[in-house]
């Protein structure tokens, strides 16, 4: 490698660890994702009392303050709260990456088709997007919800034809500059055909906005979800779903309060993680748009 | 400028047609019967197939449709299983309480959000600039329903400085209804006594929904400060000795309200459609509550009608934000 | 005694890759009513040197290693606020490089002229007004009532430089500093704007520091032409001397490398070399590198700016 290759590569490594170093935030979001990742993987084997998370009854016990023995306290059902919020992470994690997947899978190739083909298709295409966007997404949720009915699947799905056009919106805007790079305009006049353009220009360089809006998104649809069971329109009980656990613990305000602090607490914690840590991502793949 | 405004409502429409079908869709993709559930829980076969017939749910679609379009030009979006009440009549009735809190949620994140977001970029990477980042980033993580719990805990219950839930006591009569928001109301008709005390049912439910919008707007807002802070034409005027506090309120501030607008108009989305959240931890008697209540009972009539009315609304604020934006950007006006 | 004295000033910025040295050591005199002009390649701390003269570089990174600017007299320094706004504006007015961004996109002509005339003192709408038209007026601007309410996108890229001119003179300064007031503009415009300057020193007596690459520029509008390279002068001469008989190796490579009019076909000849990274500023000269003439002792020792009119900083003249 010359040297000067090796310098700039350096120098541009000094750059992004010095960018991450500062941002205190991009490291405590990658550990608490990191951490929530740990529970969802080994749940079972951490919690002390796995078999009340799934509706157990020990009602000898309920609505027991924080203890050595219970961390979070007991439920009314006499459940460890501790080990039903860990065991709950699961579930969050599934949800999320569902609505994620699902959501990106539907959106980026159509923000690509709009963005790069332009004329008809994109009108179209962009219109759709227009008018689901017309409605605030957690509304139209509640909606699908309402017509389908109660359950954790209904929310993911709604919530899934809820988010995609997010990333329509993201890829159209990023696929449509990119369309008049100069790059690609030579690539065309050498004879490249479509796909290759798309597969080599385009594509690329839209992973790392995806990439971003994927892990702050993570968050906010673990938060939809909760919020649709918070309502009573989510998991069904003793499934351990963090939001139909505060929805529960309401009735139980404000005398027994640690019922709906802790589950919430972990809701709150794992948003703010994929928060900070797409948002130190950010920082570190697109430089120009480090805000601090 | 009439002509760019005559464009957009036209669009409006377009939207508003297609949220009209995106609606009837989802009403008819329901899993039950729909009739056996208009009929509600008691209806005997015959009743159901009555109402079947009624209803026209046994025609084809698209005659369906038709008649869901026509019937929704006049306003009849049918009756609501839990109140008994034409759908149309109970959101007029629900509606001005939704559009309180949620304007009081707006203004209290302007109010609040853009001052620390300037406070943020003047002092930036200070101490008092990493507190208001961090509760920035808190804002917008927080779940809306566990901080209305908590501060109903914190300051309702134990502290007692404020109701825990509703809108007015029940003891107070509410004001001559003109808008429908009661603290306007009571403004207009001069009961400041009524007033303040529905302020204090209003600034708890208000402020939790206005959390995650004054994370939003001081991030935006400090981003953007930060900057123009840094730009040319603020070098030039520290250069020509206008002084620094005009520099950075009124030179550099005007630059950076217009993506701060930009995120307030994104907001009231997000705040509007949140709403139900906090409605229901604070019973406010909103469309919110409204929908929710519906839709625990299956009874979809109401949740389609509320899901329009807050698209219409989102919407027609959209096109006021835009308006803003063109006065306040004079780049935009003569494109 | 001069009116600007800058004395050994050494500027230094700090960044995620280290301390970049942009100014070493920058002895300079201007006393009052000379033109003086400012020659250097981008990146030679020029500009960076200009706004060290109002304070204009924001203090983290910037940091002042040693040495001072005195206005008038006074440490630029070590002013208080109120003293150093009033020199903004009303002691030395600053001209920029591009229009385009050193205006506010979204205020008007008359509400940025209002602005500076405000800082400085000015009460009235009518007296704001009478005095924006007449400094657009002399800035020889077409309708400049018309020209009050329009915004900066409105206007040609020369109008925008009038207005910044015009703005710069405002609080009727006694020193112009004008940062390559002409490198955005169209060549046409270069001229008349260069004509402007020229005739608005004459007539109000200005002192005029003007900042450029373009030795053209310089020459046409200059007495005294200071040659800067790699944050150091190299030679300060006046203009005559300095083209009739230029001493520094440096110098003398940029005017080789101007093509000559009077010899059409004779290649212009370029300097080798690259300038240095000023973050790891080569020992000794900073142009022995690319000097054909450098010793031992230029690789070694840092040349001083010696001699009395015509300064030179070249261990190889002896003056």
């Amino acid at each position: 490698m010359s040297s000067s290759l090796y310098e700039a590569r350096m120098r541009r490594l000094r750059f992004v660890v010095w960018t991450f170093r500062g941002s205190a935030s991009g490291l405590l979001g990658l550990a608490l994702v990191a951490a929530f990742l740990l529970l969802a993987a080994f749940g079972p084997m951490i919690a002390p009392y796995p078999a009340d998370a799934t509706g157990a009854m020990h009602l000898a016990q309920r609505l027991q303050p924080p203890s050595a023995a219970h961390w979070f306290g007991t439920d009314e059902m006499g459940c460890d709260i501790l080990s039903r919020v860990v065991i709950g992470t699961r579930t969050s994690l599934w949800v999320g990456l569902v609505i994620t997947a699902v959501a990106s899978l539907i959106g980026v190739p159509l923000g690509i088709a709009a963005g790069y083909l332009g004329g008809a298709p994109r009108a179209v295409i962009m219109r759709v997007t227009d008018v689901f966007l017309s409605v605030p997404g957690l509304v139209l949720a509640l909606a699908i919800v309402s017509a389908l009915g109660p359950g954790v699947m209904h929310g993911v799905v709604a919530l899934s034809l809820v988010w995609w056009p997010g990333y329509v919106r993201l890829i159209e805007a990023k696929a449509l500059t990119l369309r008049s790079e100069p790059y690609v305009e030579a690539a065309r006049t050498m004879g490249a055909g479509h796909a290759w353009v798309l597969v080599r220009h385009i594509l690329p360089n839209c992973v790392s906005p995806l990439i971003v809006k994927a892990s702050m998104d993570m968050g906010l649809a673990i938060l939809a979800v909760a919020s649709l069971g918070f309502i009573g329109l989510g998991a069904r009980p003793p499934a351990p779903e963090w939001g139909a656990m505060v929805s529960v613990a309401r009735s139980y305000m404000p005398d027994w309060w640690w019922y709906s602090f802790f589950p919430g607490l972990f809701i709150f914690l794992t948003v703010l993680g994929f928060n900070l840590f797409g948002d130190g991502l950010r920082d570190m793949l697109d430089p120009r748009s480090a805000r601090s | 400028m009439l002509r760019w405004v005559a464009a957009r409502l036209a669009l409006l429409g377009l939207m508003l047609g297609g949220l009209v079908v995106i609606t009837f869709v989802v009403s008819n993709i329901t899993p039950s019967d729909p009739a056996a559930l208009a009929a509600g829980p008691d209806a005997t076969r015959d009743m159901i197939e009555t109402v079947r017939r009624e209803y026209g749910l046994d025609r084809p679609l698209p005659e369906q449709f038709l008649r869901y379009v026509t019937d929704l030009a006049q306003f009849r979006m049918g009756r609501a299983v839990q109140t008994g009440n034409q759908v149309s009549d109970d959101l007029a009735r629900y509606f001005p309480a939704t559009m309180e809190l949620v304007l009081l949620a707006t203004l209290l994140s302007v109010l609040l959000g853009v001052p620390l977001g300037i406070l943020g970029a003047v002092r930036r990477n200070r101490a008092l600039d990493h507190a208001i980042r961090i509760l920035a980033v808190s804002g917008v993580a927080l779940p809306a329903f566990w901080a209305a719990l908590l501060l109903q805990l914190v300051f309702a219950v134990h502290l007692g400085w404020l109701p825990t839930s509703g809108q007015l006591s029940v003891a107070t009569a509410p004001p001559m209804p003109i808008s429908g928001m009661i603290l306007l109301d009571a403004l207009i008709a001069g009961e400041l006594g009524v007033f303040r005390e529905a302020w204090s049912y209003a600034v708890l439910p208000a402020f939790v929904l206005a959390l995650p919008s004054i994370a939003a707007i001081v991030r935006v807002c400090r981003a953007e400060m930060i900057e123009v802070l840094g730009a040319d034409h603020v070098t030039a005027a520290r250069a020509h000795g206008v002084s620094g506090g005009r520099v950075v309120f009124w030179l550099a501030l005007k630059n950076a309200m217009l993506p701060t607008l930009a995120m307030i108009g994104l907001r009231l989305g997000w705040t509007l459609g949140s709403s139900f959240l906090v409605e229901t931890v604070f019973d406010w008697p909103g469309i919110g509550l409204y929908a929710v209540s519906s839709a625990i009972a299956s009874d979809f009539k109401p949740v389609m009608g509320v899901t329009l009315c807050i698209g219409v609304t989102f919407m027609l604020s959209n096109l006021l934000i835009d308006l803003a934006y063109g006065w306040l950007d004079p780049r935009t006006r003569s494109a | 005694m001069a009116l600007l004295d800058i004395h050994d000033f050494r500027l230094a910025f700090d960044g995620y890759d280290g301390r970049v040295q942009v100014l070493n050591g920058i002895d300079l005199s201007v006393a009052a009513g000379e033109a003086v002009g400012i020659v250097g390649e981008t990146g030679c701390g020029k500009s960076v040197l200009a706004r060290s003269i109002l304070r204009l570089n924001p203090s983290p990174p910037a940091r002042v290693i040693s040495g001072g600017i005195a206005f008038d007299g006074q440490d630029v320094f070590a002013m208080r606020e109120a003293r150093l706004r009033e020199l903004r504006g009303a002691g030395i007015g600053m001209v920029f490089q591009d229009p385009a961004t050193y205006l506010n996109p979204v205020f008007s002509i008359g509400s940025q002229m209002a602005d500076v005339l405000r800082a400085h003192g000015l009460r009235g709408r009518e007296a704001i007004r009478a005095r924006s038209l007449e400094l657009l007026d002399a800035m020889r601007l077409p309708d400049p009532a018309g020209l009050l309410s329009r915004y900066p996108h409105e206007l040609s890229g020369g109008m925008r430089q009038r207005v910044l001119i015009a703005q710069a003179l405002a609080a009727n300064p006694r020193l112009l500093l004008a940062d390559e007031p002409t490198t955005a503009l169209d060549v046409t415009v270069q001229g008349q704007i260069l004509a402007l300057i020229r005739d608005l020193v004459a007539r109000l007596g200005l002192t005029l520091v003007l900042i450029s690459h373009d030795l053209g520029v310089i020459g046409a509008t200059c007495r005294r032409i200071v040659v800067m390279y790699a944050g150091t002068i190299v030679e300060d001469a006046p203009a005559e001397a300095l083209f009739a008989a230029p001493r520094h190796p440096y110098t003398r490579g940029l005017l080789a490398a101007v093509p000559d009019l009077e010899r059409p076909g004779a290649m212009p000849v370029g300097i080798p070399g690259q300038i240095p990274s000023l973050r790891d500023p080569p020992p000794g000269c900073r142009f022995h590198p690319r000097c054909a003439a450098a010793t031992s002792r230029c690789r070694v020792e840092a040349p001083k700016l010696t001699g009395d009119q015509h300064r030179t900083a070249c261990h190889l003249v002896t003056s």
